[in-house]
């Protein structure tokens, strides 16, 4: 196995698949369903990222007041919706973990 | 300033709270790739031809337990699916680009760049210089994730774990998704992702969350459709 061919072809396709619809769009006629679809590509993206990073732990779902992660992120969120601000709700996160973590 | 400059800051601005995770992600990819048997070069070129995080990690992965060449190919496409679904996202913004723009974006086009990236299409939509933002919010990522590689391939991970800066990176997702949170489909296609991320996350090749994101999308979609059908009747 050649590492620099590996690479070439696996960044070849991750730039293809990068560039396809970019590419593609306006040249096809995009379907009504498709188009409004999209909209939804952030938020199941994005949450589909978030919850396993908060509830699971090694792979294992893991609810408990000792979730320090699920309890910082619930802080995090509350910020994130009174404040819509991005660095107030990272520092809210980050402060809420690292006192979870001193204080319990 | 002009506004090229202007939107190409603001996307660097954007994304400062997402290198802050990605910085300890990039020291550890150089460490362990380098620990996985590959030279300082290849582990460093690999952080700019892939340029893909979770993909770099599992072909250092595969690679120390040489895997078949073919295979690591093959998993990289499929790790790297979820690519396709941004580059639908922004296609309807970046319709207007010449090709060589679409290239150049394309090519930074990763989760961090996209996040940001889609949320302001989404609340400012386009303007003429508007794509400057993704080559600001980009290029700021490609250059901390040189840079990280490279730390971690000459100094190994001198970030302490107990400090918990990966965390940073759920964090600045949780401050983009929740303000995105408007209406009914939107809550619903986010809760239906998060569930099914999480009862999926055993799957191999991060298929879990392809299947997540689409069974969101397909949510979001139905709920719309209805909500609009409910109006018009």
């Amino acid at each position: 196995m050649n590492i620099w061919l590996v690479m070439f072809f696996g960044g070849l396709i991750t730039f293809g698949m990068r560039f396809s619809l970019i590419y593609l769009f306006g040249r096809f006629q995009v379907p009504e369903t498709m188009r409004r679809g999209l909209h939804y590509v952030p938020p199941a993206v994005l949450s589909a990222i978030v919850f396993p990073e908060l509830f699971l732990n090694g792979g294992h779902l893991f609810i408990s007041v000792n979730n320090f992660r699920l309890l910082a992120g619930m802080v995090a969120a509350l910020v994130a919706w009174f404040s819509k601000n991005t660095l107030l709700t990272i520092i809210a996160g980050m402060l809420a973990l690292f006192l979870l973590q001193i204080l319990l | 300033m002009n506004e090229k400059s202007e939107q190409f800051w603001m996307g660097i601005r954007a994304e400062i709270p997402l290198l802050i995770g990605v910085f300890p992600f990039g020291m550890i990819y150089g460490a362990l790739a380098l620990n996985a048997g590959l030279s300082k070069s290849a582990s460093q070129m690999m952080s700019s031809i892939v340029f893909a995080g979770s993909a770099q990690f599992i072909t250092t992965q595969l690679v120390h337990d040489t895997t078949p060449g073919l295979v690591i190919v093959f998993t990289i496409a499929v790790v790297n699916l979820r690519h396709v679904l941004y580059s639908a996202s922004l296609a309807p913004y970046l319709s207007a680009l010449s090709v060589r723009w679409k290239l150049l974006l394309s090519y930074l086009l990763t989760d961090e760049a996209y996040a940001p990236t889609v949320i302001k299409y989404e609340q400012e939509g386009v303007t003429p210089f508007s794509h400057w933002f993704l080559l600001g919010a980009g290029l700021a990522l490609w250059t901390t994730w040189q840079i990280s590689t490279a730390l971690g391939i000459f100094l190994g991970t001198a970030i302490p774990e107990s400090w918990s800066l990966d965390f940073a990176l759920p964090l600045t997702f949780i401050a983009m998704v929740v303000p995105v949170l408007k209406n009914r489909p939107s809550i619903a296609a986010a809760l239906s992702a998060g569930c099914i991320a999480l009862l999926a996350y055993s799957l191999p090749f991060k298929l879990g969350l392809i299947l997540a994101a689409l069974v969101g999308i397909g949510v979001g979609t139905y709920l719309e459709g209805k909500k609009s059908a409910e109006g018009v009747s």
